[in-house]
């Protein structure tokens, strides 16, 4: 490149000699296309703003943290849904992220290939499963074990703490989790797995060499470089969880009450604006439901910042970051 | 390749053209509860007048009200009346209100040991549905069902989680029978419940209840007629438990309309009438009283005058109550005033 004539500045030679062919074209049609992903969230952004804009308006940020939900009245406040929303999802996390993970280990590190093969098949299978399916698997097979079994066990053991207590509906706030953890687990192992994979050889082979177990090669060596893949499967799995509708509306309760105990039945953002929208027949309550669909994109911007934070915090040397 | 897509062109347009002009289509669209015999009549008059095609989109009453006011479709329906507010807000032409068929909503249960067909006053329905009659075996449960062995266990309250027609008739009929229901929650397709779990559409609402010992729920009336549910009777405004059945529910309509409003937009809930069904309504078409475009106008006032009248008789076969002929008589003045 140095030895082209000196009259061409260096930047245009550069960019010159490597758009020959379609080179340039490939990259004007791809950079669009990016740029249209820039352009739908943007869109995004104002629509929900500007249809949104009466209850705003009306209501301002108070919004946020009122519990009233009253369509006859127009009284709105957006708490339950944001409380129900987040604790669904946290709760599915804390149950499918250790058993995700784990199983993400044995699958890539543990398991026989022919094993490993079988199952990884069956995970994706899991994976493509609609949640409407998982939601209706949940009303005639979970919810009947909940109120029967688990629901009436937990009273009995821990009902004298806040967290636990009756009735038993069989549908509420940990039904809903459960069904949540179910549809992201598949996420969780198939994304992890993949990350697990692509850890190198050389990794295991020196922990091994320095006479770590098997377990702890695994383990010390190998999860913490594909920290950030099993990381980033959470969170995508975080955010399936937070805007999942159908399979959560079928088992949730959907009653609009902030209860201490996560046996009660609840309500989240996508599903009330699922249920109402179709009927909200006076303008503030569909802008109402417009709003809180702005609110659960900002949770979603809001967790999965936490998240990046949590990364670059918890980063130790040598490993990725 | 090219060829093949010139192909592909020429099919669209072939498909397409004839199509476009052969039949004019009148766009419709709203209320999901009168959904099928609405689709059996556009089907039954397309199939005797071929050049007339309405397509009928059931997306609720909210979503008709709001495409007839947006002038996306030729007409609106509705399970509910459309508010003033509503009305005025439309400027380019006035809403007509024509009721079609009826409806009424019932109380299912699942009560342990229970097994006969309960007997409910406004007062029981609107006390369990506040949240103030909580066991089943209340005081005035037992004393309006004598001989029934009530179990001593709490009730389990459901309710439609989605917006929907059927709420508002249920809202409606309570707050007419109790003024506290109706200073608390009042009327309408999505209201703040005091108590229950919310379960979608009528489907979920009787899933909940067959799910969960001791619940009640409301459905509609086809809903629980077409799945031999278990309902219960209710009081009515002459003091008589009447059971919901295509006669009671015609029997509500025929009772209020004596006092009949000239837009037709009425409740007939808590209805006069010694044989009526208090939980009943009207659903409605909702016609533009201007239609500029002259073919489309007489297609629209000559298949209702076939609703009127031949359509009425397919109700029935469906589980729709029909209207009484006062009703009848009335609506047909109405037709002249689309112009």
């Amino acid at each position: 490149m140095a030895t082209m004539a000196p009259s061409v500045p260096v930047r245009a030679r550069t960019s010159f000699r490597n758009v020959r062919g379609g080179d340039q074209i490939a990259y004007l049609i791809t950079f669009l296309f990016a740029a249209s992903i820039l352009l739908v969230t943007v869109l995004l952004i104002f629509e929900l703003w500007v249809k949104s804009k009466l209850a705003i308006h009306q209501f301002g940020f108070s919004f946020l943290w009122t519990s009233t939900w009253d369509p006859v009245e127009g009284q709105f406040g957006a708490l339950p849904f944001i409380y129900g929303t987040i604790v669904t999802s946290i709760l599915g996390l804390l149950i499918s992220v250790p058993l995700g993970v784990g199983a993400a280990i044995y699958l890539s590190e543990l398991a026989p290939p022919r094993v490993s093969n079988a199952l990884t098949f069956l995970v994706e299978l899991l994976a493509a499963v609609p949640s409407v399916v998982f939601g209706l698997l949940a009303i005639f097979a979970l919810v009947p074990a909940m109120r029967l079994y688990v629901q009436p066990a937990l009273i009995r053991a821990f009902g004298w703490s806040p967290f636990f207590k009756g009735p038993a509906y069989g549908v509420g706030v940990l039904t809903a989790s459960m069904v949540l953890a179910i549809m992201m687990f598949p996420y969780i192992i198939s994304i992890s797995r993949e990350a697990l994979m692509q850890v190198p050889r050389e990794q295991r082979e020196a922990a091994l060499a320095l006479g770590a177990t098997r377990w702890e090669a695994t383990w010390d060596a190998v999860v913490p470089f594909a920290r950030l893949g099993i990381v980033g499967s959470v969170f995508l799995s975080l955010a399936r969880a937070l805007g999942e509708t159908m399979a959560v509306t079928m088992v949730i309760g959907n009653d609009p009450r902030i209860a201490s105990s996560i046996l009660a039945p609840g309500y989240t953002i996508a599903a009330v604006i699922a249920n109402e929208f179709s009927e909200a027949t006076s303008d503030i309550h569909q802008s109402a439901l417009v709003a809180l669909g702005l609110v659960l994109f900002m949770i979603t911007i809001i967790l999965n910042g936490l998240g990046q934070l949590l990364l670059v915090l918890t980063a130790k040397p040598g490993t990725a970051k | 390749m090219r060829t093949t897509v010139l192909i592909a062109i020429a099919a669209v347009f072939a498909v397409a053209v004839p199509v476009t002009c052969a039949a004019s289509s009148i766009n419709a669209a709203g209320a999901t509860f009168p959904g099928p015999i609405y689709q059996k009549w556009f089907e039954e008059y397309h199939s005797a007048h071929p050049d007339v095609q309405v397509n009928y989109q059931a997306i609720g009453s909210g979503g008709g009200i709001a495409q007839l006011t947006a002038g996306t479709v030729d007409f609106g329906a509705s399970d509910m009346p459309m508010k003033d507010e509503q009305i005025a807000k439309i400027t380019k032409f006035h809403v007509l209100h024509f009721p079609t068929v009826l409806g009424g909503v019932v109380p299912t249960y699942n009560i342990e040991g229970v097994k006969g067909e309960l007997k409910f006053t406004p007062e029981t329905l609107a006390g369990i549905y506040l949240g103030k009659i909580t066991k089943w075996s209340d005081a005035a449960l037992k004393k309006d069902n004598p001989g029934v062995k009530f179990p001593d266990a709490d009730i389990t309250v459901v309710h439609r989680s989605d917006g929907s027609g059927t709420t508002f008739v249920w809202s409606d009929y309570l707050s007419k029978v109790s003024p506290e229901w109706k200073g608390k929650v009042g009327s309408g397709t999505s209201i703040n419940w005091p108590v229950g779990l919310g379960a979608k559409n009528n489907e979920g609402v009787a899933g909940q209840v067959k799910q969960t010992p001791n619940s009640i729920g409301y459905v509609e009336l086809i809903y629980a007629v077409k799945n031999n549910m278990a309902y219960g009777s209710v009081k009515n405004h002459a003091g008589a438990f009447v059971k919901a059945s295509l006669d009671t529910v015609t029997a509500a309509a025929a009772g209020a309309a004596k006092e009949m409003p000239a837009d037709f937009r009425v409740s007939i809930t808590d209805a006069p009438g010694k044989n009526a069904y208090p939980i009943s309504t009207f659903t409605w078409m909702l016609i533009p009283d201007k239609i500029p475009d002259a073919t489309k106008r007489t297609e629209i006032v000559d298949f209702l005058k076939w609703m009127l009248t031949t359509g009425q008789k397919d109700a029935a076969g469906l589980d729709y109550a029909p209207l009484p002929a006062p009703v009848v008589a009335k609506e047909q003045k109405q037709l002249a005033l689309i112009k």
